[in-house]
């Protein structure tokens, strides 16, 4: 039994101008010890449907329909003081501003402490003593001295490795991370990245990995998702998005993706905008960026099937096989090489 | 920190220099001569020359702020230096030291202030926060529209529909007057009860607008704050929405109102005139009213000096308090 099965989740927001799906059936799940990967540009469902994993969308307003069986239980049925139960301890979350993800009135350690006695029958002096013991962890210089100082006096990577001990505090099976890097700088990002893995092996805990940048994916995903307007376009090991990716949206993320061994004069980028997920367009939601739309593309939406030969990969196109893998090979080697 | 207080202080005394001196001028602007009305409507020109020199009002403007000043200050050259008490002078109209004029009805004036801030901030604080809560709700429109009524009904409007309605028609409260907290004196009421019983109508009167516009301040905060990151932060963490209401969202939402009670206690020293002059409270409004009147610029001027002071320190409390609260100010 995987750890997290996530089953036809749907999150629908009702807003003033109608119902905006938000995540239009995603399953996907995640093993112990596995790192998932999830991909997509701002707005495509990625943080909705691990805000809903955790019960975190508000609760007004909001339909989540699906399943979310964690060890076996459905977290959407789940009552909200056993969600309580399960937040925190469970399941835990890295949030992806660290500069406002932690209340400016309170110590970190205070912030620390109230995570473990939230879940842990202690005394106030052993989650103090637990609470520096993930901070030298997560490699926080000074530990005992910086427990009494309040996050102002700390810098967004320091911020973020805090959040990251308190996530880690109670030894979750799994942490989500949302974007944890996308606000700090390109050398702090490579630590955060790091010490997640390391921490991950560490407590033998499952990562979701919620990023729209591909680089962060290549560095720690064992299994990726990629995400548009709502919807799961691909799903497939690590190994095989990167060399033989088959939606033309992975591609796109692909060559927008910069990189300093190509010789290209510009990224290439997805012409257009996301859609609406008001009013999401017929057939295949992306086919007004796709460069490779066809007729069936406009009025049939796509199924999620497998590739053949590959059952770990799913895809959801209706570009025949062959020319999928052409022009994946032709992309990819523009992208490495800079020839236009 | 200490620097801070002493740019503060020297702050205040040049706040209180300028206060002063404006009050001064004005009082030299208006075209009426104090003397010739203290000495009545039958005296000849010489008498009321006379009274002039006894008041001192013949002496160039200078001269007589300079001594104004030389009274207020706690020490005297005079014969030698040596401490004194400081002292506002006396009253143009009937000769009482305006230090004991003042020390009167001050204490009316602050029963006022602060008990109406007390009911403000116990109406205003539960209905933001219920307001926050369910946005849009019928708890939350009529709140805000008996908002919208407490900021646009003037205070002596309401004072006196309240005073007739709530103190003449049903006879719960008095209509007007004022009872010592303290010591009774002969054969008036007084003591705690009949403070409070007194003070009741005039309390809420002055509270209205107060607690509407703080009613409306809390709600915005909590709202603004229940969307903050640190907040969902908490609840991933696990904690009870009462847990979170509590010390991550009330926490940091109600900083700012701190900020705003200091600055209003200044401005509902301003406001308590009307309430006063409606419910014939004895404080300082009233009196301000009724020295203006009888152009007695001293007791005018030592009224000045006490608000002035008085929100001056109630400023610096607040700023003191607010570094106390906001670890975010404390340390930079």
């Amino acid at each position: 039994m995987p750890l997290l099965e996530v089953k036809d989740l749907k999150t629908y927001f009702a807003t003033g101008d109608g119902v905006v799906k938000a995540v239009d059936g995603v399953s996907f799940s995640v093993e112990k010890g596995q790192t998932l990967g999830i991909v997509g540009e701002s707005g495509s469902g990625k943080s909705v449907t691990c805000l809903t994993i955790m019960g975190l969308n508000p609760k007004q307003r909001t339909t989540s329909t699906g399943q979310a069986l964690f060890n076996g239980e459905d977290l959407l049925k789940a009552s909200p003081s056993r969600l309580r139960e399960i937040r925190g301890n469970d399941i835990a979350m890295v949030f992806q501003d660290p500069m406002t993800s932690l209340n400016p009135v309170h110590t970190i350690g205070a912030q620390l402490v109230e995570a473990v006695l939230l879940h842990r029958d202690v005394s106030k002096a052993q989650a103090r003593r637990r609470a520096l013991e993930l901070l030298k962890q997560v490699g926080i210089p000074r530990a005992e001295r910086r427990l009494d100082d309040y996050p102002h006096q700390f810098s967004g990577g320091m911020r973020q490795r805090v959040m990251i001990a308190m996530a880690l505090i109670n030894d979750p099976d799994l942490l989500i991370a949302d974007e944890p890097t996308t606000a700090l700088d390109v050398t702090t990002q490579a630590q955060i990245l790091a010490l997640i893995e390391k921490l991950q092996s560490d407590y033998d805990s499952a990562v979701i990995m919620i990023t729209h940048d591909l680089g962060v994916i290549a560095e720690i995903a064992d299994d990726v998702i990629v995400m548009y307007a709502a919807e799961v376009v691909e799903k497939a090991p690590f190994d095989r998005i990167f060399k033989h990716p088959h939606h033309p949206y992975t591609w796109g993320l692909m060559g927008s993706l910069p990189r300093l061994d190509a010789d290209l004069e510009r990224l290439i980028q997805i012409p257009g905008q996301p859609p609406s997920l008001l009013r999401p367009p017929p057939g295949c939601r992306f086919h007004p960026r796709c460069a490779y739309v066809m007729e069936i593309c406009r009025s049939k939406e796509p199924r999620l099937l497998p590739v053949p030969d590959e059952p770990t990969h799913l895809q959801a196109c209706h570009l025949d096989e062959e020319t999928k893998e052409r022009e994946a090979a032709r992309l990819l080697q523009t992208f490495a090489t800079g020839a236009a | 920190m200490i620097r801070y207080i002493i740019r503060r202080c020297i702050w205040a005394v040049a706040l209180f220099i300028v206060v002063t001196m404006i009050g001064f001028v004005l009082f030299y602007l208006i075209p009426a001569d104090p003397a010739k009305f203290a000495c009545g409507k039958a005296c000849t020109q010489v008498q009321v020359d006379k009274v002039a020199h006894y008041l001192g009002t013949d002496r160039p403007l200078y001269i007589q702020y300079l001594k104004f000043l030389g009274r207020l200050m706690p020490v005297s050259f005079s014969g030698g230096p040596h401490l004194k008490s400081p002292d506002l002078g006396h009253s143009f109209v009937n000769r009482q030291p305006v230090t004991s004029i003042v020390g009167a009805a001050a204490p009316v004036t602050a029963s006022l202030v602060f008990g109406g801030m007390v009911i403000w901030m116990l109406i205003a604080l539960p209905v933001g926060i219920l307001s926050a809560l369910r946005p849009r709700s019928l708890l939350d429109r009529t709140s805000m529209t008996g908002v919208l009524i407490g900021i646009s009904a003037h205070p002596v409007w309401l004072g006196l529909i309240a005073s007739y309605l709530i103190g003449y028609k049903l006879g719960w409260t008095p209509i007007a007057g004022y009872a010592n907290f303290f010591h009774p004196l002969f054969a008036q009421p007084g003591g705690p009860v009949q403070w409070a019983y007194h003070l009741l109508l005039p309390w809420m009167t002055f509270a209205i607008l107060f607690a509407a516009v703080y009613v409306r301040m809390i709600r915005a905060n909590v709202m603004e704050t229940m969307n903050e990151d640190y907040v969902r932060t908490a609840r991933a963490k696990g904690a009870p929405e009462t847990r979170v209401m509590r010390s991550h969202i009330l926490r940091n939402a109600l900083l700012p109102v701190v900020t705003m009670l200091g600055m209003d206690v200044g401005l509902a020293l301003g406001g308590a005139v009307f309430t006063e002059t409606v419910y014939s409270l004895p404080g300082l409004g009233a009196q301000t009213i009724q020295s203006l009147n009888n152009y007695d610029s001293p007791t005018v001027l030592g009224i000045l000096v006490f608000a002035t002071t008085a929100i001056i320190v109630m400023n610096l409390v607040v700023d003191l308090l607010y570094a106390w609260i906001d670890p975010r100010i404390r340390l930079s």
